[in-house]
């Protein structure tokens, strides 16, 4: 086994160059621009570009030229760059453009600062442009999972042909864990609809613009019924010891990894815990909080946010059993006592 | 010559399928450029034979249907940023031929900064730039490039220098660039005039065709219902109040200096790849590392002093060695509130199951090498754990009397290496013999990783084996 010791965020960069990825176009912005400084290192020696653009807003549409050329392309940012290119991102979808996006969120609102927060839930998963469009997003919660999630996002951007979403925190991209590189994809798909410079081209149109309501009602039509396919087919998650668990906590990200301890020190005292760490934000894994709620008494989200993902746990419960929240926002994370304490206060009521 | 005016370029599709409505006619009303100029860049694509290999965007603005019309790859992008939508295709395919066609409001407002940019970096796209000084298609509001006193929807009185300042001149901004190769201002207003925007439409789509650089042409056009006039007035209106404020010139054409060169296709390769990306191909991984005494198993770590005492080095250190002895293994450094309060410091987690946590609330191991780290840290200590200091820089012993201390003179140690830097691993070395955690070939084997002076390493072996004879010589308890 060969593994190496690396920064989450550098981890992305060679994931994303193992799966085919040659073209990043981004803005720098605290805490995510190791992302880009390593793109820039190594996308030129493996034959690929980097480009600095103008500002979030140029670098995401340039995503959307080189996406519309067939390629594999990505770009980086943190959360008030993310606000940037919502505009972008919009347009990637309703014209259907694989494309990835790092977002390595910081606290806000506004400038806020460079400190992890989980506060883009919302912009990323429930939408943060205009129209009925959806992101798959994906919370890596360690350095394998930066590179493993980044190579998965592209497949699934692809499959999909919708902009997929690496959504994680400052701390899950500072932190340096080891990671064992999978083999390079060799083998990309082809992409018949993309504008290949060839006869062919005349027939090829990116383009999300439809005057027609009909239609434009049938595009959004079809964008839904994707969109069902990714639900059925796409929902990841992991569980730490759920068996026999009646109080659930649910977390993602850094809160996953929190959480994991918080699991032991409260088994260790004797309480049936258990943890689920949703993988894809979406697709959403409702439907396995819809089984738990079965046999759960209640469950306990915590996150690094105002109570974002929260919304969709309770969604899924549907008021069949309480829905505790813990946070804790500004760039402060929690440790695993302070939650333990917390989730005994819940557990006693 | 009849027979050629008569017949529509191949380079516009024979019907207009994607338009709703009429198939055979434009969405253009009479009198406007963007019919002209649209046929005037078809036939040059048919005569320069490059259909298939253009790259046409449709922006927002009049022209945000040019898709209909134009039979080659087609992208329809948003406000203002065709530029670098441009950028990305023309990077991703440099053997294609980009057109990005915008209008005044696209270009010169909303997309200003895009179209500068890409002029400045030179992408090798050709711009035609239509500035009829009003938007067209949201009903005549005003644009940039609006006369001072001219009516708009949005300046109902005039436009005045009091209230939306100058008109903006593209072409005498753009040719201030280094990069671009060729900006004209023409105009569609009488034949004559019109033949000279045929041959700055070639121009610049040779340009281009010989992968030269960036081009920009900036074409006058007449705007009758966003003027309110007929299509005689408009043309009359352009004579008499665009040109003088827009005059008609080449401002820059450096394109005869260039050579000419191939636009060659980007190739996707793998070779190499794992290499180029400095990614360990051998095994470095071992398994046959002892377990250390239970009450050393599982460290969690906060490792601080000063910054430059090169501690999250030492914890860089201890994370690639416990990796490559087979533990899971973390490090993050100071991060978030952590930060403030004059320590520099880092946590490291060697796990043999995995790790939950990263962050370090209560460790079971502080490495303290200043007095504030060991005043900051010391409550947090797990009992039973261990704090280890540096005595040299100390001077007062840890008060708790539920944990293990070892205290050393790390730093006088260093010196007496000759380099005080060397602390840290003279540290390492005593925290390995100490806990029995890894031996002391796994930490020589990792220096290479983590030394990037190749030839401090063997000063840092030195100073761990000094660290480890410390401890062995006050049997592990000094």
């Amino acid at each position: 086994m060969a593994k190496q010791l690396i920064k989450g965020n550098e981890a992305i960069v060679k994931g994303a160059i193992l799966a085919g990825c040659r073209f990043y176009f981004g803005y720098p912005i605290t805490p995510a621009s190791e992302i880009a400084e390593a793109a820039a290192y190594y996308m030129p020696l493996v034959g690929g570009t980097f480009l600095q653009g103008e500002s979030e807003v140029a670098s995401i549409q340039m995503l959307y030229g080189a996406a519309s050329g067939g390629v594999r392309c990505m770009t980086a940012s943190s959360s008030p760059g993310i606000s940037l290119k919502q505009e972008g991102i919009s347009y990637s979808a309703g014209s259907e453009l694989p494309l990835v996006l790092i977002d390595i969120m910081r606290g806000g609102p506004g400038l806020g600062n460079i400190a992890p927060e989980q506060g883009d839930y919302n912009q990323m998963v429930k939408g943060g442009g205009h129209g009925n469009y959806k992101l798959i997003v994906l919370a890596p919660n360690c350095a394998q999972e930066m590179c493993d999630l980044t190579m998965l996002a592209f497949e699934l951007a692809d499959k999909y042909r919708n902009p997929a979403v690496i959504l994680a925190d400052g701390f899950i991209g500072q932190m340096m864990e080891p990671v064992e590189f999978p083999a390079p994809v060799t083998e990309l798909p082809d992409k018949p609809w993309a504008i290949h410079v060839d006869k062919n081209d005349e027939t090829r149109l990116i383009c999300s613009i439809e005057l027609e309501p009909e239609v434009l009602e049938a595009h959004n039509r079809h964008l839904q019924e994707k969109y069902a396919e990714a639900e059925k087919n796409e929902v990841r998650f992991e569980e730490y010891r759920i068996d026999g668990a009646d109080f659930v906590l649910v977390g993602y990200g850094v809160v996953s990894r929190v959480l994991q301890t918080t699991v032991d020190l409260l088994r260790d005292q004797g309480h049936r815990v258990g943890l689920l760490r949703p993988i894809t934000l979406w697709p959403f894994p409702g439907k396995r909080i819809v089984e738990l709620t079965g046999s759960v008494n209640s469950f306990m989200v915590v996150e690094l946010s105002n109570g974002q993902m929260v919304d969709d746990v309770r969604l899924a419960v549907n008021g069949k059993k309480p829905v505790h929240f813990y946070n804790r926002m500004g760039g402060m994370v929690p440790s695993p006592e302070e939650i333990a304490d917390q989730a005994v206060k819940f557990l006693e009521d | 010559m009849a027979e050629k005016v008569l017949t529509k370029a191949a380079s516009f599709y024979d019907v207009y399928e994607r338009k709703s409505g009429a198939h055979d006619v434009t969405h253009y009303c009479p009198g406007c450029g963007h019919g002209v100029l649209h046929k005037l860049i078809a036939e040059a694509i048919d005569d320069f034979g490059i259909r298939d290999q253009t790259i046409f965007i449709s922006p927002v603005g009049c022209s945000v249907f040019a898709y209909y019309y134009f039979r080659v790859g087609n992208i329809q992008v948003a406000h203002g940023r065709a530029p670098a939508v441009a950028t990305g295709i023309k990077r991703t395919h440099p053997e294609s031929i980009v057109i990005s066609y915008q209008g005044d409001g696209d270009l010169a407002a909303i997309g200003g900064n895009n179209i500068l940019q890409a002029a400045n970096r030179g992408e090798k796209i050709t711009v035609f730039f239509i500035n009829n000084a009003i938007y067209g298609m949201t009903g005549g509001q005003m644009a940039p490039t609006t006369l001072i006193g001219q009516r708009t929807t949005t300046t109902p009185r005039g436009r005045t220098v009091a209230n939306e300042g100058f008109p903006l001149k593209m072409c005498e901004l753009i040719s201030t660039l280094e990069s671009p190769i060729y900006v004209e201002r023409v105009a569609l207003t009488d034949p004559k005039n019109t033949s000279k925007v045929r041959r700055a439409v070639r121009k610049a789509l040779r340009n281009q065709i010989e992968n030269k650089g960036f081009s920009f042409v900036e074409v006058l056009s007449a705007c009758p219902s966003g003027w309110k006039m007929t299509s005689v007035q408009a043309k009359q209106w352009m004579v008499d109040n665009l040109l003088p404020q827009f005059p008609l010139a080449v401002f820059k054409d450096v394109s005869k200096e260039i050579e000419p060169s191939e636009r060659s296709k980007v190739v996707f390769s793998t070779e190499n790849v794992n290499e180029l990306l400095n990614i360990p191909s051998e095994e470095n991984i071992r398994t046959d590392i002892p377990k250390p005494l239970t009450e050393h198993q599982n460290p969690r770590i906060i490792l601080a002093g000063f910054g430059g005492q090169g501690i999250l080095m030492l914890g860089l250190g201890l994370a690639q060695a416990g990796m490559q002895a087979g533990y899971h293994v973390s490090w993050i450094p100071s991060y978030g509130p952590e930060m403030r309060g004059g320590t520099a410091n880092c946590h490291v987690i060697l796990s043999e199951e995995r790790i939950g946590s990263p962050t370090v609330s209560r460790p079971t191991v502080l490495v303290a090498m200043n007095l504030p780290s060991l005043e900051k840290f010391e409550s947090q200590v797990e009992p039973g754990g261990l704090i280890i200091y540096d005595t040299s820089l100390i001077n007062q012993s840890p008060k708790r009397k539920d944990v293990n201390v070892l205290g050393i003179p790390a730093t006088e140690m260093a010196d007496n290496l000759g380099n005080t830097r060397i602390a840290n691993m003279i540290v390492l070395g005593a925290y390995i013999a100490y806990t029995g955690i890894m031996p002391k070939d796994v930490v020589v084997d990792a220096l290479p990783i983590f030394i990037k002076h190749k030839k401090l390493i063997p000063l840092n072996v030195q100073a761990i084996e000094k660290g480890m004879a410390f401890v062995d010589k006050n049997n592990g308890h000094a």
